[in-house]
């Protein structure tokens, strides 16, 4: 709750999802309405589900959980990343991160 | 980049969701649907040159230049062109004066819009369940959280931004500031006070 200077992402990751997102709308693959309607609906989603527990979604890990959800259901839906396509993908690169010595590059097989 | 230096035989292995993006980068960019070279664009501006300095100028400009007010008052997206700050496409800038009678403050009950192009990426309170819920229910008592008591007499008006509307504070001016030029005004404006969370600081 300060104005001390922060990093505008916590974990590369955040920014990496951020960038692919915004190049996404201003691609003219989805709209930027079209994107924060569906990002407030799985805020919703997860804030409901956590609050079973008497939690509340912070706006660290949480937020970003729930935006990655989100892109990965609209890129579902339009078929430009299917569910089977993005975990083949991610279980590539994670072979590839156990199979690459520590220090070199890490680079997905075929 | 955080370096381990533990004995590993493979490279760390980063976290699910990080993985996950990778996947989604991987295919998109493979597919043509998303160009690498905007990517980079996309993370050099939010992680190195947006933030709130720029609106810090657009506030000492505003506090500084009269003419620069009006414009502002009238078409706030065109008043920071002006300066050379561009906005986003689709978006709409409306600057939201405070006044003794009424202080502003500005959330996103529906996710996290945010004038990105003058404050940058917005703290991680703002895109809490916590500030998002109660900034409309009770700010004042999210305000006094904030360390801000207002005047009895003030009132709080809420602004609940969206895709296509992002509302930037224009803080009262402080007292003692006459002689101040606007580099220095615009050190005096904190980014809480151009959200509505904060008070702009005092000349030391």
């Amino acid at each position: 709750m300060t104005d001390a200077p922060a990093a505008p992402f916590d974990d590369p990751w955040h920014a990496q999802l951020f960038a692919l997102t915004v190049a996404l709308s201003d691609a003219g693959h989805f709209s930027w309405r079209d994107w924060t309607e569906a990002f407030g609906a799985t805020l919703r989603d997860h804030g409901a589900a956590r609050a079973l527990d008497g939690q509340v979604l912070d706006g660290r890990g949480d937020y970003w959980n729930a935006w990655l959800a989100t892109l990965e259901a609209l890129l579902a839906r339009t078929g430009a990343a299917n569910p089977d396509e993005a975990e083949a993908v991610r279980a590539g690169w994670e072979r590839a991160y156990l199979s690459t010595p520590h220090g070199k590059p890490v680079r997905l097989g075929d | 980049m955080p370096h381990d230096h533990h004995e590993h035989p493979h490279s760390l292995l980063p976290s699910d969701p990080a993985l996950r993006v990778k996947a989604l980068e991987t295919i998109l960019t493979r597919k043509g649907l998303v160009d690498p070279a905007a990517l980079d664009a996309i993370l050099d501006t939010y992680e190195r040159k947006v933030g709130p300095h720029l609106g810090a100028q657009v506030v000492a400009r505003a506090w500084s230049d009269p003419a620069f007010l009006g414009e502002l008052r009238s078409d706030a997206s065109a008043a920071i062109a002006t300066l050379g700050i561009s906005g986003r496409q689709g978006e709409h800038v409306v600057a939201v004066e405070n006044t003794p009678e009424v202080h502003n403050m500005v959330v996103c009950t529906l996710c996290s819009c945010y004038p990105w192009p003058l404050l940058g990426i917005p703290p991680a309170w703002y895109k809490s369940d916590a500030y998002r819920a109660r900034a409309v229910r009770e700010p004042r008592k999210v305000l006094a959280e904030f360390g801000v008591t207002l005047p009895e007499g003030q009132k709080v008006r809420v602004w609940d931004s969206t895709a296509e509307v992002r509302y930037l504070v224009i803080p009262m001016r402080p007292a003692g500031t006459e002689g101040l030029g606007e580099a220095d005004l615009a050190a005096l404006v904190t980014r809480d006070s151009m959200i509505g969370t904060g008070l702009p600081g005092v000349p030391s």
